[in-house]
């Protein structure tokens, strides 16, 4: 018997050899990430007349693996702005904490949080900047929906190496392929924001998310969407994907051992 | 040297069913910190003026990020308006660092003008820049700069950069995706280069064109023409021509619609 209770319950020395403090050191270099673990995929967003809708599933993969089929990867700032995130899922929870610590900061100026979407989209693309020039970056592809501060829709992407860009339309990761062509045939660049209405917007990312569930493999068809308007955020997080054909699976030839 | 040793009596005391790591303590990035983002910028001078330009495509891969993203920016002047610059910075290569770059001369030259009274003169702006780019020697700026102002006679100046600093006045510049498809057009164009006058001596013994600064239309014209064709050629470029136009009058600045294919 082992008299010292803080050896209690540990391996023993004499079967297992001493503790590999290697393990677990606080010593030594500093681990970066250099690849995500835990992932979610596309981000889907749109400007309307009068606001901004955006979207995501509820998946979050640990590589091919569906591991987490609840994660809800849309993030509210405030009753101001909201962040779509795709990438690592970690790391969106410590920008979501870094978020939140920031609103409640805010809200203890005389005027509460007035902060708007640019604003947010400005900070978040620093961060990401800085943590990528110290080689440490937070894997993320998040995209900011809002307004600026002239009252006009606002949505912008930002990633993980810094990069910002934005335009009526926008989608990360697989939805950059596949929701963008959708969205630009729906919503021509040219066209005025006027005549694109909020539900036309809802429905089209609706259509986005469903051709990403048939075709995305890191996909679910549990989602969240959320409306942006100058009357506040309508955020849904435990929506389904309504009106599944998978007719067109019969027709696809030339994969696998079949032959065609 | 603990995790050493500790990596190496890892294996010896335990029988774990999994590979030993190899090469204990190497640990290679496999995060690359840049991108290209395409796009290409352009620079032409005159005896009264200097013109920057650039298109407005942004790019990762095969993908268009977006089709309005400007590449060609006012130093020194009011943030939302710009109004009061008197220099032209365009950045292109990898977006997030043109940004950083840009943010950090315009802090700069504000400073400046704080510090001393009076704006900074283009010339001592480009030093600055210089500098800037080359303080990240061994983790540079990934972009190629092109600075464009007047200089203290109202001549059109014009300063071009590699990522780590290093630069020089010339009359004209292209630079970005397509720079190898407009350089040599600019050549021939504004330098008259491989221009020589007909009948002017026997054989291939003839008489070269001398360049001179070319009128302001025409460079205009020069530069478009120069964005379409590179558009043709290069599937980087494309969607919007953004041009600056720097004159004692103050800068007027152009968005022209390009091939969006």
């Amino acid at each position: 018997m082992n008299h010292f209770p803080e050896a209690w319950g540990r391996p023993r020395n004499d079967v297992y050899g001493a503790y590999d403090h290697s393990y677990l050191q606080t010593t030594g270099p500093k681990a970066h990430t250099s690849s995500p673990a835990v992932t979610g995929t596309s981000v889907v967003g749109v400007k309307f007349n009068g606001g901004v809708a955006i979207a995501t599933d509820n998946l979050a993969s640990y590589g091919s693996l569906a591991r987490f089929s609840d994660v809800k990867r849309l993030r509210t700032f405030g009753d101001k702005a909201i962040v779509g995130f795709g990438g690592d899922v970690s790391d969106m929870q410590y920008l979501d904490r870094l978020l939140a610590s920031m609103d409640i900061n805010e809200n203890y100026s005389p005027r509460g949080n007035m902060l708007n979407a640019k604003n947010l989209h400005t900070y978040l693309a620093k961060v990401f900047y800085k943590r990528r020039s110290e080689f440490n970056p937070l894997w993320n592809h998040v995209l900011v929906a809002g307004f600026d501060g002239e009252g006009e829709p606002f949505l912008s992407s930002a990633d993980l190496l810094g990069t910002t860009f934005s335009a009526p339309h926008l989608a990360t990761g697989f939805g950059a392929h596949l929701a963008v062509p959708i969205l630009r045939r729906k919503f021509p660049e040219g066209m005025p924001l006027e005549e694109i209405s909020q539900e036309d917007a809802v429905q089209a990312l609706k259509d986005c998310l469903k051709v990403l569930f048939y075709r995305d493999a890191r996909s679910i068809d549990k989602y969240s969407i959320a409306v942006v308007t100058k009357d506040g955020i309508d955020l849904k997080e435990d929506e389904q994907i309504q009106g599944q054909s998978w007719a067109f699976a019969e027709r696809i030839k030339g994969y696998g051992a079949q032959t065609v | 040297m603990t995790s050493l040793m500790g990596n190496q009596s890892r294996g010896e005391t335990i029988g774990y069913s999994f590979s030993e790591p190899t090469s204990a303590n190497v640990k290679q990035h496999s995060f690359y910190p840049y991108t290209d983002n395409g796009g290409s910028t352009l620079g032409i001078t005159g005896s009264d003026f200097a013109i920057l330009a650039g298109d407005t495509r942004s790019t990762s891969g095969y993908n268009i990020n977006s089709r309005m993203v400007p590449k060609v920016f006012r130093i020194g002047g009011d943030d939302e308006t710009g109004e009061g610059a008197q220099v032209l910075l365009s950045v292109v290569g990898f977006a997030a660092d043109g940004n950083a770059l840009k943010e950090k001369l315009d802090t700069m030259v504000k400073m400046y003008k704080y510090k001393h009274g009076k704006p900074m003169s283009v010339s001592a702006c480009a030093q600055r820049l210089s500098t800037i780019l080359y303080e990240k020697r061994f983790f540079p700026y990934y972009v190629h700069a092109i600075l464009a102002g007047l200089d203290e006679e109202g001549v059109g100046a014009l300063y071009s950069y590699d990522p780590v600093g290093s630069y020089e006045r010339e009359q004209c510049r292209a630079a970005g995706a397509a720079s190898s498809l407009i350089m040599p057009f600019l050549d021939n164009q504004v330098n008259f280069k491989n221009q020589y006058i007909p009948g002017s001596g026997a054989g291939h013994a003839l008489e070269a064109v001398k360049a001179e600064p070319l009128p302001k239309d025409t460079v205009k014209q020069l530069v478009r023409d120069a964005f379409t064709s590179a558009v043709e050629r290069h599937i980087e470029v494309g969607d919007g021509l953004q041009m600056m136009i720097i004159t004692k009058e103050g800068i007027e600045e152009v968005f022209i619609p390009l091939k969006q294919d």
